[in-house]
């Protein structure tokens, strides 16, 4: 079996005497999209956070394509490939869509500081390819005609868009998204599905995603991890997970009541 | 006519220490108040230089700016790694510091000040704006580059920052060094200029006087800066036939101001062509989007 992109391996985070996550571990493959889902408080964001390296993990590792990444900063990780959105969006709210997008893609341009200061040849063509490339990629994302509007002024579900475009403009291999269709009506949680199936394709990339629409986890995801305060609870194919009888009791359940 | 220019020049002076902190908390994000600091490193260092060590102007201008890049490298290691309020306590400690120490030192006189330094005459008098000019043009360069533009990241959301990759306390430092080198080099061309220094020249309330600045002139906008500095040194002046009631003057201008246009003259936009026009769509999406809202329906 070829090495997964991301390994989990007894992942384990302790805040004091909680444990927020609890000796977890699975694997996501090359160019697949994985689901995290579980109740609310089951420990989803706090794997997206040790992960990125925005928690330093209290035992267990984490690899990216074979290699521990549970100690690094988190631009690096960022760098490596490794890159996120937020449940709660977080754009550079006071620029425009351009610019959050081209601050995103600067690890493309190479010019040092001083050909910086002193706009050097190397600096005015970095730039130039580094527009190139940003406003291209705004037209795949349907964002172009969009380009110069200040973001906070932009519709909810465009910012969701935005927030994904800025996570690719760092050509990432591993995507990771947080409740991406929280808010979201059905209508634009469809679209939001076709959009992580096309970019998967288009971009070459892994996906994880958590999730609580369970039309889109089980629209979109071939591999779905279930976890319980901070604990596993069911691992494997959607259709597996959705009969396991311990995950309609603790989770799925909630959707006969409804 | 030469008082006139005199006011220019002081005005130029402080523009190079303003674009300085607009670097650092107009784009950074990263409040100062101990930027005199910075400054009373470049005036005394830039001092000895030409005054006591009989070196040229240009010399000692660029050895004042790197003496406060330096200093800054080590401040900065010390005190980035703290946040908003913290920070800002932290500086405000570091200009009282610096303040004191030259008080305490023989060598540059104590408290009474150093005089008699070397000052702009004839061509020289043109050394400021020469420097100003150039300071303008660096700062432009910078906040439009990728590292400028990872210092807005820095300022506008830091967790989104550090996923997309940015250094954060990497784009803190490099605005950190970049407004202290420009304090500094403020600093020499005050000493130059006026011929004299003391420790009180550099006390809180310059500092704050930059930062005042800074925010009058708008949060993230270079003009606003330049602007600023300009009708902020020049106020005090022309209100001079008032007398003692010019601070009060100069103190309810900006309040006026501040309460009109929080965000400060430009806050966020440039006086350029294509920053007036993003200005102007703007304001036109921001009515567009309040209109949706009130018909309670988004698109």
């Amino acid at each position: 079996m070829s090495v997964p992109i991301l390994e989990l391996k007894g992942l384990t985070k302790r805040f004091g005497g909680l444990t927020a996550v609890n000796d977890v571990s699975f694997r996501v493959e090359e160019g697949g999209i994985s689901g995290l889902i579980g109740p609310n408080g089951a420990g989803k964001t706090t794997i997206f956070n040790l992960i990125t390296g925005v928690y330093k993990v209290s035992a267990g590792d984490i690899l990216y394509k074979g290699a521990s990444i549970a100690d690094k900063e988190p631009y690096k990780i960022a760098d490596l490939g490794v890159t996120r959105t937020f449940q709660n969006i977080r754009l550079f709210k006071n620029l425009t869509v351009l610019d959050n997008v081209l601050t995103a893609s600067h690890m493309s341009a190479k010019y040092g500081l001083a050909e910086a200061l002193f706009r050097l040849p190397r600096f005015r063509r970095d730039e130039k390819a580094l527009r190139e490339k940003t406003m291209e990629l705004l037209s795949i994302m349907g964002l172009a005609d969009r380009a110069e509007v200040v973001s906070n002024n932009l519709p909810y579900g465009l910012q969701r868009r935005l927030e994904i475009t800025r996570a690719l403009a760092l050509n990432p291999k591993l995507l990771l998204l947080d409740e991406p269709a929280a808010g979201m009506n059905p209508d634009e949680t469809n679209q939001l599905m076709r959009l992580i199936g096309e970019i998967r394709g288009k971009f070459k990339l892994s996906v994880l995603v958590i999730e609580h629409h369970m039309d889109l986890i089980m629209g979109v995801c071939e591999h779905i991890h279930v976890l319980n305060f901070g604990c596993t609870l069911a691992d494997g194919k959607p259709e597996t997970v959705a009969n396991d009888p311990k995950v309609v009791d603790a989770y799925l359940g909630a959707e006969e009541t409804k | 006519m030469e008082y006139i220019l005199g006011i220019f020049e002081l005005s130029a002076i402080n523009l190079v220490a303003v674009l300085g902190l607009s670097i650092l908390t107009g784009f950074t994000g990263l409040f100062s108040f101990g930027h005199a600091g910075f400054m009373a490193i470049g005036a005394y260092v830039g001092g000895i230089l030409t005054k006591n060590l009989h070196y040229p102007f240009w010399v000692a201008i660029i050895a004042a700016g790197l003496s406060a890049g330096l200093v800054s490298i080590v401040i900065g290691r010390l005190t980035l790694k703290l946040k908003g309020d913290y920070f800002c306590i932290a500086t405000m400690g570091f200009g009282e510091a610096v303040r004191l120490i030259f008080s305490n030192m023989n060598y540059v006189n104590g408290a009474r000040g150093l005089a008699d330094i070397p000052q702009f005459k004839g061509a020289s008098l043109a050394i400021p704006f020469v420097v100003a000019v150039i300071a303008i043009v660096v700062a432009w360069n910078l906040v439009n580059s990728r590292q400028g533009r990872n210092m807005v990241a820095v300022r506008e959301e830091e967790l989104a920052a550090q996923m997309a990759g940015i250094n954060v306390l990497g784009s803190k430092m490099v605005a950190m060094i970049a407004s202290a080198v420009l304090a500094g080099v403020a600093g020499a061309l005050m000493a130059n200029f006026i011929g004299f220094i003391a420790p009180k020249s550099f006390n809180m309330t310059k500092s704050t006087e930059l930062t005042i600045i800074v925010i009058f002139g708008g949060l993230g906008s270079i003009s606003g800066s330049v602007i600023g500095a300009f009708l902020l040194t020049a106020l005090p002046e022309l209100l001079r036939a008032f007398s003692d009631w010019r601070l009060v003057f100069y103190g309810l201008a900006v309040i006026v101001i501040m309460v009109g246009r929080p965000q400060g003259l430009l806050g966020g936009s440039e006086l350029t062509p294509s920053g007036i026009r993003k200005m102007l769509a703007d304001r036109k999406a921001k009515a567009a989007f309040a209109r949706a809202k009130a018909g309670g329906r988004e698109s």
